[in-house]
């Protein structure tokens, strides 16, 4: 058993049984991070560059403390400090980088498909930590492990995600697997935030109305505003959308019922959540940044033997 | 496919092996036990509940380890992870492995690795069902063996297990 693709582009490639076996293994993993030495063999003989074209804490940190508890050699690339501000493209960038015997890439990009193209020039493993509009999959993947962990498993549980779901590479990804996982999802924000469609190129529930949703779903994943990458204006201030979009505790009260609030960070405080939503223990936010270092082991681990 | 243990040898020889790990050390709170997954852990499960049905109120700590991400053939194929459950100290304790076949070795060796991330024992014991003799590829020998065989390359030693396998026997398989 191993996993059906060479790479982690996207959710989108992925099969049920790869998604499968990826929260299985991360599951093992998350017991690794419990001992006193947390730290496993298993990558010792692996080289892996993070190549972030695009700022990142969260992300980078979990990428790079997975890649060292599996004992892979790691290398840090970030856009800023390099030859990219001399002109280099990406194509001799990753090559020259490669050339050093690296075995895998991580990859952050502000344009969408800038790792599949990276995937077609190049030996090495990619794995997308996040390109442009289009996907994040690792986010997906430690997003479906905190589901499966506090509700039991995900066939069939209703998720709804809401907020800027256009710029959001975090809804596509997590659409993707629950859909492939069985699970129902909705999506909820301001119309100008909601691509047309998108109801029926998924197979997936749009609402416009806030309470309704909350009301519906077992799981709200809350997204957020990512105002660097709107040029136009969608909505008329984010005080206005915290009052239409934004979740409250008071909100939450009148639902009469126990949701799981999920954020993948960083959060807006007081726009998509307030801070005594963000702090409670209906919260798994943190628990999912914990998922994250797991999730990640085990997409090197599975990919390091699939590259060899 | 030849037996090598019937059902009820198997069960004769787990109550040995229980008493003979307990032999030595009566005083069972700086011992633990632990079962490598998948298979050994059929076997240290009934050694356990031997040691408890021969000895009522004797506490045994007891755990389970995996493995897999310690093998040392890690890129010739993928092996998928089973549950290590350790949730205590193993520093200072004397340790018994236990597993149902050793035959090169390498799955000790890695468990020996493994451990190591749980503290330093006082010293480990290596307990098994079957010993496959002269196909050691490490110096580790067992301390506790339920029955030494002579076995070629081509053969496969196969421990079947009611829970798991709906008949209780061990067998030798010809390629």
């Amino acid at each position: 058993m191993q996993l059906s693709t060479r790479h982690l582009l996207g959710i989108k490639d992925l099969t049920a049984a790869d998604i499968s076996l990826i929260l299985q293994t991360a599951e093992q993993f998350k017991e690794v991070l419990q001992r006193p030495v947390k730290k496993v063999p298993s990558l010792r003989d692996i080289v892996v560059v993070n190549l972030f074209f695009e700022n990142s804490t969260r992300t980078r940190i979990s990428f790079e403390l997975a890649e060292k508890r599996l004992s892979a050699d790691t290398v840090n690339f970030t856009a800023s400090a390099s030859s990219v501000s001399k002109g280099e493209t990406l194509l001799d960038t990753v090559n020259n980088i490669l050339s050093m015997k690296v075995d895998m890439v991580v990859m952050r990009h502000s344009a969408s498909g800038a790792p599949h193209f990276l995937a077609k020039h190049i030996p090495a493993a990619i794995i997308n930590a996040g390109d442009g509009i289009n996907e994040h999959p690792t986010q997906g993947l430690l997003d479906a492990l905190s589901i499966k962990e506090k509700l039991g498993g995900l066939e069939g549980k209703k998720v709804a995600i809401i907020g800027d779901i256009m710029h959001s590479r975090v809804a596509q990804s997590n659409i993707y697997l629950l859909k492939k996982m069985g699970a129902e999802v909705t999506v909820c924000g301001p119309p100008t935030l909601i691509p047309r469609h998108i109801s029926e190129a998924f197979g997936i529930n749009v609402s416009y109305d806030l309470k309704e949703t909350l009301q519906w779903c077992d799981v709200a994943n809350v997204l957020r505003i990512q105002l660097e990458r709107q040029n136009q204006v969608l909505f008329s201030s984010l005080r206005e959308y915290n009052l239409a979009y934004g979740i409250s505790r008071k909100l939450l009260d009148g639902l009469h019922k126990e949701i799981v609030i999920m954020h993948p960070g960083p959060i807006n405080r007081g726009v998509e959540l307030d801070s005594d939503v963000a702090d409670s223990k209906q919260s798994i936010i943190l628990q999912q940044v914990e998922n994250g270092v797991a999730v990640r082991m085990a997409v090197l681990y599975l990919l390091a033997n699939r590259n060899n | 496919m030849k037996a090598i243990l019937s059902g009820q040898q198997i069960s004769i020889t787990i109550k040995r092996l229980a008493n003979q790990i307990l032999e030595n050390e009566t005083d069972t709170s700086g011992t633990v036990i632990i079962g490598l997954q998948p298979r050994g852990v059929f076997l240290s499960d009934r050694i356990v509940a031997a040691m408890h049905s021969e000895f009522p109120g004797i506490g045994i700590t007891y755990g389970k380890l995996d493995i897999t991400f310690y093998r040392d053939d890690v890129r010739k194929e993928l092996h998928i992870a089973n549950q290590t459950d350790i949730p205590f100290s193993i520093e200072g304790k004397r340790v018994v492995l236990i597993d149902d076949v050793l035959y090169k070795g390498r799955t000790i060796r890695a468990a020996l690795d493994a451990l190591l991330a749980f503290g330093r024992p006082a010293k480990v014991e290596l307990c098994v069902l079957i010993d496959r003799r002269y196909s050691r590829e490490f110096p580790i020998q067992p301390n506790y063996v339920g029955k030494s065989i002579d076995s070629i390359v081509s053969q496969k030693v196969k421990v079947f297990w009611n829970d798991k396998d709906g008949k209780e026997e061990v067998a030798l398989l010809e390629e």
